[in-house]
């Protein structure tokens, strides 16, 4: 039972980080129709960024106040440096990769997607030297509480509730705010929208700045989690974001939350399963599920069901 | 008539062709050996890494153009291609480990559950006739293998839109690598482990009784193989099956109104594509002399996939092009990246070919930006920042070339890479058409005669 | 005249969620015939093609061949119980979805013998009336479906053009035509690749030829198809089409976008096509002197029902038509 306990508690942190990752998906699948491939590298680099920052901070604190002070300090304005600048890298990413490849196909988009995550991996490795970097303690967040026998760390218990709080801000946004008309404009009909007014490059712009910071708080959560990060670190969690984004229906929001925060839940499950090697199927169960709900509910959850004019 | 004359003349220039492309392979292994020893240059020792991504090169441009097959020419964005290079790696792997070598190869589980060796059957890897059949009737079931479960994924995949397609593919690729590494098949797969001890390449080497090399094949091995198979896609797409697929890939909904069964043909396309993927990966297996799974990731897909859309999408003669230039770069000719470099003399070769090298690029690059901005309409700013940039950079060679020595900045491990997909960036940004579009080579190279024809004759 | 029926449409009806495209259409197209399905925007025409090109699925109804049942379909499970289109309550068991009176009647009804009695005649007349739509269709309550995909129905020896062309744009005129040969090919995919079988492999490129040079498109074969002028690529649209070797052709708009003279030239090309390879023509058309020129019968939906049958100037004088295309008459009145 305390197993249960536990395996349910990281099952739901797990799959409330998954959905900070899932809603940038599945906000630019919808708007741009594009699978965005570099996404879960982003938030590989927003970890990097953290690693980096803190320990820059740390040094520069250092020198006007007391050590432990200044990792106090360090941290928080780390933080905030990292979801500014993983918004900064999701906007130049969709300025320079996506925005040139507006009226190109389809295809030549998301091989640019693909071209920018080799790109982001590559560059992650160079900085790294290919070494697994080590996540700085982030307090609060890192601290353990014993719960059902076992103790977990803070983060595991906030997650859920962040990532709710969260969403719920941003359905806020894109149901009552003009930008998030705008965005539900371009994401129902992308040319129609562009003769009605709408700056199509600034709403694009947001989206990628919305589903950026929201990879910033999603890495901070996860890698307190599994503090190593290698530059494929993104891979992973960024596949598994958008499996769960397509198992909610792929562009409707509640269906990526819900989507990830389900896989999340099975996945540390199947970890559990009495039988020989069931770790190695952690991975390819997402992917069955994946290959089972695109066979059997191509749309998902939630997704609206889109027809070819003949 | 006039039809089948053209063709047959394209078919014979087309043989003469890779006739001579594999006499210069077998000739360039060689040539070590026929020169006077003492002359031969570095790059043209067996160690060379000219060798190594010509092996590389020859797997590659097989599995990029199976890629293409499916990709290019029938429509279906597919990113399985690693998945089935695994089936096809690890088929020809457990098949062709000798069975002397079982206990030791899969010494965690005890010995192996595969108890014969195709080699071994034919009268082993030692004799001419159990290594050319036994290799090469495991690789042909290693490409099977591929193809079967191409048709098993493919009952229920095909049905879907491109870029699910694409990551139900990709997923599809992910299970069997978690199958492959799944501890209760270690007899037969020998989990997560590599499986070693496997016929390559250099197997293919023609030795004398003391064992010294007579005549090198390790590269034309390969080439021969993946010729073949190029030629059989070729033969493919210039068929009225591949017009059946180029059909899909323009318009599926003509297509069918044209009778064309699109589950059928998607599926043999599928199929077909992937039977050489397996090939490809059974080639790949020999050629880092051992099969492990968690070698083919969706980044190895992912390599394929830019090198098809370097080459050109729907172009064989790109794709293999591409595939070298691509293999060249990132193992051999960019290695220099890699390491600090460090130009000491100022009237050293190296040095001045770096400046030439370097202001072609920078001038090169920002023409190009700058082209490309004119188009809109006040982007004056843009223009006048990439033209800054570009004066910068050359300033600072002007500098470099003023002063003495100089350490290139930035350059240590994993530099290559970066500048590597950087170049791949901007391939896919500026030159979104590859390297010859949806053309053949022969088609660029013939175009001017043809033209001149065509101008004579009125 | 010969009068050999080619394409039969009985009582069909396709039906997308709750919106019902085509409502119990019956059409017959006879052999040699040039006949028109006319409408207003959104009446049904193009939906009623894919009905028979087997690109959608009819949720009810019979589409026959050359006599031979080629598509059927019944409402069954989800689609039953939903089911909108005309005699729906056959299907669906409740009352009759045109007769909002006698269901308000019965629902309104207090007392609960009088209510049980009505519903029992219902039953009963309902029950009549199955046996009735049973003698027309004995398959009518079965789940015995045929759903051919469009490629068996071309094979079959029905071909179509498209609304707005859907050539293979990136391949030349030669290919586009070659293509339709495909299918009647004797070989597969070894002996073509392999090239067992090159008498095939010519045949297939000399017929495309001559089909070309028949159609006068010849000195374009190199040409790339998307290049053509508008006008040459419904034509070769309709070349590609013939080249499937069809009994009947069906033309979706092949006027759109055409001036007065291209037209009229169009009336010459489609009477010629008919003789020259033995067709029936059923087409969907919005130049309405093309269609009162060329078609033998013309058939006129409206918000997918029939409305009018007949020959053109039967058509011309139907105040039915009158008022699908201009609007009701007292609507303009007030």
């Amino acid at each position: 039972m305390e197993f249960f306990i536990s395996t349910l508690l990281f099952g739901i942190s797990a799959g409330g980080q998954y959905a900070l990752i899932a809603i940038g998906y599945t906000m630019v699948y919808g708007i741009l129709r594009l699978i965005n491939f570099a996404h879960g590298d982003v938030f590989m680099v927003a970890g990097l960024i953290g690693i980096y920052s803190t320990s820059w901070l740390t040094r520069l604190l250092s020198e006007v106040m007391a050590p432990e002070a200044a990792t106090a300090a360090a941290i928080p304005l780390s933080m905030v440096l990292v979801l500014v600048l993983t918004v900064v890298l999701g906007f130049f990413i969709e300025r320079v990769a996506y925005k040139p490849l507006r009226s190109a196909p389809r295809m030549s988009v998301m091989i640019s997607a693909i071209g920018v995550s080799y790109l982001l991996q590559n560059t992650a490795t160079y900085v790294t030297g290919g070494q697994p970097m080590t996540y700085p303690n982030i307090p609060m967040l890192s601290d353990t509480v014993p719960i059902a026998g076992t103790s977990i760390k803070w983060v595991v218990i906030l997650t859920p509730f962040l990532v709710v709080a969260l969403v719920l801000v941003l359905t806020q946004l894109i149901n009552h705010t003009k930008v998030g008309m705008a965005m539900r404009a371009v994401a129902k009909d992308f040319e129609t929208s562009q003769l009605m007014g709408i700056k199509i490059n600034s709403v694009i712009s947001t989206t990628f700045i919305i589903g950026s910071a929201l990879a910033a708080v999603g890495s901070m959560l996860y890698f307190t989690t599994y503090p190593a990060i290698v530059p494929t670190a993104g891979a992973m969690p960024g596949l598994k974001a958008f499996v769960a984004a397509v198992f909610g229906g792929i562009g409707s929001i509640p269906g990526a939350v819900i989507g990830a925060f389900l896989i999340g839940i099975c996945e540390n499950f199947v970890k559990i399963l009495p039988f020989e090697g069931a770790t190695t199927f952690v991975d390819a169960f997402t992917f069955a599920l994946l290959i089972i709900v695109l066979v059997f509910k191509p749309t998902g959850l939630f997704g609206e069901k889109a027809t070819d004019k003949v | 008539m006039i039809q089948d004359q053209k063709s047959k003349k394209g078919a014979v220039t087309g043989l003469l062709f890779i006739a001579i492309v594999l006499l210069l392979v077998v000739l360039l292994e060689n040539l070590s050996a026929i020169l006077p020893a003492g002359s031969v240059p570095a790059v043209l020792m067996p160690t060379s890494q000219l060798f190594t991504v010509l092996k590389k090169g020859a797997v590659y441009s097989l599995v990029a153009v199976s890629m293409n097959l499916l990709n290019g020419f029938t429509g279906l964005f597919s990113l399985g291609q690693a998945g089935f290079m695994l089936l096809g790696a690890y088929t020809y792997a457990i098949l062709t480990v000798p069975v002397s070598a079982k206990d030791t190869v899969y010494y965690l589980y005890g010995g192996s559950a595969v108890n014969f060796s195709l080699p071994d059957l034919f009268g082993g890897v030692d004799t001419p006739a159990g290594l050319i059949l036994g290799v090469l009737l495991a690789i042909l079931l290693g490409g099977c293998v591929a193809a079967l479960f191409a048709y098993l994924i493919g009952l229920p995949v095909l049905r879907l839109k491109s870029d699910y397609l694409a990551i139900a593919t990709l997923g599809f690729a992910e299970i069997i690598r978690a199958i492959f590494q799944w501890q209760p098949l270690g007899p037969v797969t020998n989990g997560a482990n590599m499986i070693t001890q496997i016929p390559t390449f250099n197997n293919f080497n023609i030795t004398d009784a003391n064992g010294t090399v007579i005549l090198r094949l390790s590269t034309f091995f390969p080439f021969l193989i993946a010729i073949i198979c190029i030629v059989v896609i070729v033969m493919l797409i210039n068929s009225s099956y591949g017009r059946a697929f180029k059909a899909i890939r323009e318009d599926e909904i003509a297509a069918e109104a044209m009778g064309i069964n699109l589950a059928k043909h998607k599926m043999l396309s599928f199929c077909i594509s992937s039977f050489f993927a397996g090939v490809g990966g059974a080639l790949f297996a020999m050629f880092v002399n051992n099969a492990q799974a968690k070698v083919y990731t969706s980044t190895m897909t992912y390599e394929i996939l830019l090198i098809v859309v370097i080459g050109g999408i729907g172009s064989i003669s790109g794709s293999c092009l591409a595939t070298f230039l691509y293999v060249a770069c990132a193992e051999w000719w960019l290695r220099f990246l890699d390491s600090a470099t460090t130009f000491a003399s100022p009237t050293a070769p190296n040095r001045i070919a770096f400046m030439v090298i370097f202001a072609v690029v920078v001038i090169g690059g920002s023409a190009l930006l700058i082209h490309r901005e004119r188009r809109g309409s006040n982007q004056v700013w843009k223009q006048t920042l990439v033209g800054l940039v570009a004066i910068l950079l050359l300033g600072w060679l002007a500098w470099f070339a003023a002063t003495g020595e100089l350490t290139l900045p930035l350059l240590r491990t994993g530099f290559r890479m970066v500048a590597f997909s950087i170049i791949i960036m901007v391939v896919v940004l500026f030159f979104r058409q590859g390297m010859l579009g949806d053309k053949e080579f022969s088609d660029i190279l013939f175009a001017r005669r043809r033209n001149a024809g065509k101008e004579a004759t009125k | 005249m010969n009068t050999e029926n080619i394409l039969h449409l009985d009582h069909v009806t396709m039906q997308f969620g709750g919106v019902v495209a085509v409502n119990d259409l019956s059409v017959d197209v006879n052999k040699g015939q040039i006949v028109a399905l006319i409408g207003p925007n959104g009446a049904g025409k193009t939906t009623a093609f894919n009905c028979i090109t087997g690109v959608y699925e009819p949720t009810n109804g019979l589409v026959s061949f050359c006599g031979e049942p080629m598509v059927r379909n019944h409402p069954q499970g989800k689609m039953a119980r939903g089911y909108l289109g005309e005699h729906g309550d056959l299907y669906t068991a409740r009352f009759s979805v045109e007769d909002p009176e006698a269901k308000a009647a019965a629902e309104a009804q207090q007392d609960p013998a009088v209510k049980a009695q009505m519903q029992a005649d219902y039953d009963k007349a309902l029950e009549e009336r199955r046996s009735k739509e049973l003698e027309r269709d004995p398959l009518a309550f079965t789940d015995k479906v045929l759903s051919p995909t469009p490629d068996k129905i071309t094979q079959l020896g029905i071909a179509r053009t498209f609304q707005n062309i859907r050539l293979f744009s990136a391949l030349t005129v030669f290919e586009n035509v070659l293509i339709a040969k495909h299918m009647r090919a004797k070989q597969n995919v070894f002996s073509a690749t392999f090239r067992m079988n090159k008498a095939e492999e010519q045949r297939m490129r000399e017929e495309a030829m001559a089909l070309l040079e028949e159609q006068n498109l010849a000195h374009l074969k190199d040409e790339v198809a998307g290049s053509l002028p508008y006008g040459l690529q419904r034509h070769l649209e309709i070349a590609r089409a013939l080249a499937t070797q069809p009994k009947l052709l069906l033309l979706d708009e092949p006027a759109a976008g055409m001036n007065p003279q291209e037209t009229q030239e169009l009336t010459e090309f489609i009477h010629k096509i008919r003789s020259e390879y033995d067709l029936s023509i059923l087409m969907i058309e919005h130049h309405m002197d093309l269609v009162m020129q060329i078609s033998e019968l013309i058939y006129v939906l409206d918000f997918g029902k029939l409305i009018a049958r007949g020959t053109p100037s039967e058509i011309q004088n139907n105040p039915r038509v009158i008022e699908a295309y201009l609007g009701v008459a007292d609507d303009a009145e007030n």
